[in-house]
């Protein structure tokens, strides 16, 4: 009951943040199709490979946004995905088949964020320092399993190399290139594995039992606690819930790059937090939509894909328009903070 | 009893005892492969074709390379007391004012150089305010804003490299130029950076001694609202904290861009924040903010060095020696962790009502 009137007291603001999201995305992608429409800009395929590139941040994202429900965060991401794709790579080089590659790379997931979350739910230790330490120590375990850049060729493992080539058309949308052929447009298994987490995801905040409980946690702690609920518990849950999503979207992530190497997604946690603080998730907790996460992911990929189109800006420039972006949020979202405070 | 209770409380503990552990670990180590087990200790003149005569040791050498995660954890340490965040910026910041620096020092688009462009004196007050700019940057986010210190931080943390980069129009730029190589080469036989370094220290404790800056921050740490009662101006201290820390940040940058001469902004500074935050822990300092112990963040970070010139010791390559850094921040903050204490004062006196019933 209190966790409605909650909702509903909320209501206003996050569906303005949410709102405006979907605006801002809609008004980037215009922008890009009208400064770069000559380029190819305005085809369905676009916005595929924007999908396509952004598959494992999307699942990252994910987790991301149930962690940051419960007033968490999680900046262990990107090395995690550079330790999932070293150790696709090399695992897979020394022989071992995809499937049981893969599970592996997912129990690394399950185990890793089991002490992420015991550390940060048990022994109550702030999430961002757990996290960071976390950090260092799968970008220095990626250094440990391997220094030089290991790529998955079809010689290696053919399964994983299919995996990667299988295009999965879409029967509409399609155009015809200038050498007058039509080309259907398609996207990659890792979208589709994407997609499913979000849907997965979008179901359980809203109709489970755990789900609603992230958002009581976030709310008030304290409140939760006196409900009844196992806070710690519900904490260590979130942590390895994106850690387990962490490892799906490294798979994802290793399937569009096919190659592992110590830099390799390096800052992709600051996308996934800009991803979902532009989508609305607030960072204290207790309010937030995986959705808006997901237009947030494309709002990232729609500002790196004009970047790439222009072809004349430095490649910094997404970093910076990132974070500028992620600036606005925040104090948009303490504004909004600031504002209810006052009401109350 | 008594002693061991009083050295129980001692506030160096901590730091002391992980330096005598790295360097019963460097001694272990000389004398497993053969060297004089106190190789560590040794310090020796040493006549160099590019320098003159020198101070030449490893633990000359640990200090020196220690000076900017020491000046570093300056900052940090009043960051963590007022505001219970750590600045997880530094690094980056650093990088973004080495990059500005330099690009001052040969010009904008210039690659490469033997002559300043601009006096030496424009490069580093360059530095040193878009060092006060980024700290004051976080610390408006942090202290108007109430957002907290690791997010507001993190804005910072990704953009400051990337803008250091676009600076610098993407390139390395090299200044080698005598007069600026002198701040990272040596003073006479002495190291500059370790003078600078001390300067610093000094400083600070002089400013922290004299006023009563000190206590303000950690009673802001300790108790916001109530300082505030009080009469001190928390949001000010506050922002002082993290404009201090940007300063700081932009003297470290400044090291190790003369040490190299040139700004290499992917690498400058990088990993170092993790560095300064463990400096703090490691000195005794509680991360959750209110009194703080400088001596023990400076003791902190000189052991942090010990441990990665040890690690580099054992052939631990730099991109390897995060994991077992890491490992060391988890074991520091689990061992401070309250519920942790509990567990373990729950433990001891479970066994000592044992004793009584035996």
């Amino acid at each position: 009951m209190k966790e409605k009137m909650k909702a509903k007291k909320s209501f206003n603001s996050n569906t303005i943040l949410l709102l405006i999201t979907i605006v801002l995305f809609m008004v980037l992608y215009a922008g890009g199709c009208i400064a770069y429409g000559s380029k190819g800009f305005t085809h369905f395929q676009t916005f595929l490979n924007i999908l396509i590139t952004n598959a494992g941040l999307i699942c990252v994202a994910c987790g991301m946004t149930c962690v940051m429900l419960t007033g968490g965060i999680d900046i262990s991401v990107g090395a995690l995905i550079a330790m999932d794709c070293m150790m696709l790579a090399v695992g897979m080089s020394k022989g071992i088949g995809a499937v049981p590659m893969v599970a592996i790379v997912l129990l690394v997931g399950v185990v890793f964020g089991f002490v992420q979350g015991f550390l940060v739910g048990y022994l109550e230790i702030q999430p961002f320092i757990v996290s960071m330490a976390g950090m260092f120590f799968c970008r220095g375990m990626t250094a440990v399993i391997c220094t030089d850049q290991v790529s998955i060729t079809e010689k290696i493992n053919a399964t994983f190399y299919k995996w990667a080539n299988t295009k999965v058309t879409i029967p509409f949308g399609g155009y015809v290139n200038n050498k007058g052929k039509y080309m259907v447009p398609y996207v990659r298994p890792g979208v589709i594995v994407a997609l499913i987490v979000l849907i997965l995801i979008f179901i359980m905040l809203r109709y489970t039992k755990f789900g609603r409980s992230l958002y009581a946690v976030g709310g008030s702690a304290q409140s939760a606690a006196m409900m009844g609920l196992n806070v710690k518990r519900i904490k260590m849950g979130a942590y390895m819930l994106s850690s387990i999503l962490c490892s799906v979207g490294g798979v994802c992530y290793c399937l569009n790059t096919m190659a592992g190497s110590v830099t390799r997604a390096l800052g992709l946690e600051m996308d996934a937090i800009s991803s979902a603080v532009i989508g609305g998730t607030l960072l204290t907790g207790g309010v937030g939509n995986v959705i808006g996460s997901f237009f947030g992911v494309l709002i990232n990929g729609t500002i790196s894909s004009i970047v790439k189109t222009n072809g004349k800006l430095a490649s910094s420039w997404p970093n910076i328009l990132t974070a500028a972006l992620l600036f606005i949020f925040i104090v948009i979202q303490s504004v909004f903070g600031a504002l209810r405070a006052r009401k109350k | 009893m008594k002693i061991w209770n009083k050295i129980k409380s001692w506030p160096l503990l901590l730091p002391v005892v992980a330096l005598i552990l790295v360097m019963a670990v460097n001694i272990i180590h000389d004398a497993a492969v053969g060297d004089n087990p106190l190789s560590f200790f040794m310090i020796s003149l040493r006549d160099t074709t590019t320098n003159g005569t020198i101070l030449f040791g490893r633990i000359i050498d640990i200090i020196n390379r220690g000076s900017e995660v020491a000046i570093l954890a300056i900052g940090m340490t009043l960051v963590v007391s007022a505001s219970a965040g750590t600045d997880i910026s530094v690094g980056s910041v650093m990088s973004l004012c080495a990059s500005f620096m330099c690009m001052n020092l040969a010009g904008y688009g210039v690659s490469s150089t033997t002559t300043l462009a601009k006096p030496l004196i424009v490069g580093l007050l360059a530095a040193v305010l878009m060092g006060a700019l980024c700290g004051a940057f976080n610390g408006t986010l942090v202290s108007h804003l109430s957002i907290q210190p690791m997010v507001a931080t993190l804005i910072l943390y990704s953009a400051a490299r990337a803008i250091g980069l676009l600076l610098c129009n993407d390139l390395i730029v090299y200044v080698r130029n005598p007069s600026f190589a002198f701040i990272g080469a040596f003073t006479g036989p002495i190291p500059t950076p370790i003078l600078i370094t001390v300067v610093c220290i000094i400083l600070i404790s002089v400013v922290l001694k004299k006023t009563a800056l000190g206590m303000y921050i950690q009673s802001v740490g300790i108790n916001a609202k109530a300082s505030r009662i009080a009469g001190l101006n928390s949001r000010r201290l506050r922002f002082l904290a993290y404009l201090l820390c940007g300063v700081f940040a932009s003297l470290a940058g400044i090291v190790a861009s003369s040490r190299i001469t040139s700004a290499d902004s992917n690498n400058i500074g990088l990993y170092l924040e993790m560095d300064a935050i463990l400096s703090v822990a490691l000195g005794g300092n509680s991360l959750g903010g209110g009194k703080f112990n400088l001596a023990g963040s400076i003791i902190g970070a000189y052991t942090i060095q010990a441990i990665t010139t040890t690690l580099y010791a054992l052939g631990v390559s730099s991109i390897q020696a995060p994991v077992y850094k890491a490992i060391i921040v988890i074991i520091i903050v689990v061992i401070e962790a309250p519920p942790f204490k509990a567990f373990i004062r729950k433990h001891s006196a479970a066994r000592a009502t044992k004793g009584v019933k035996a």
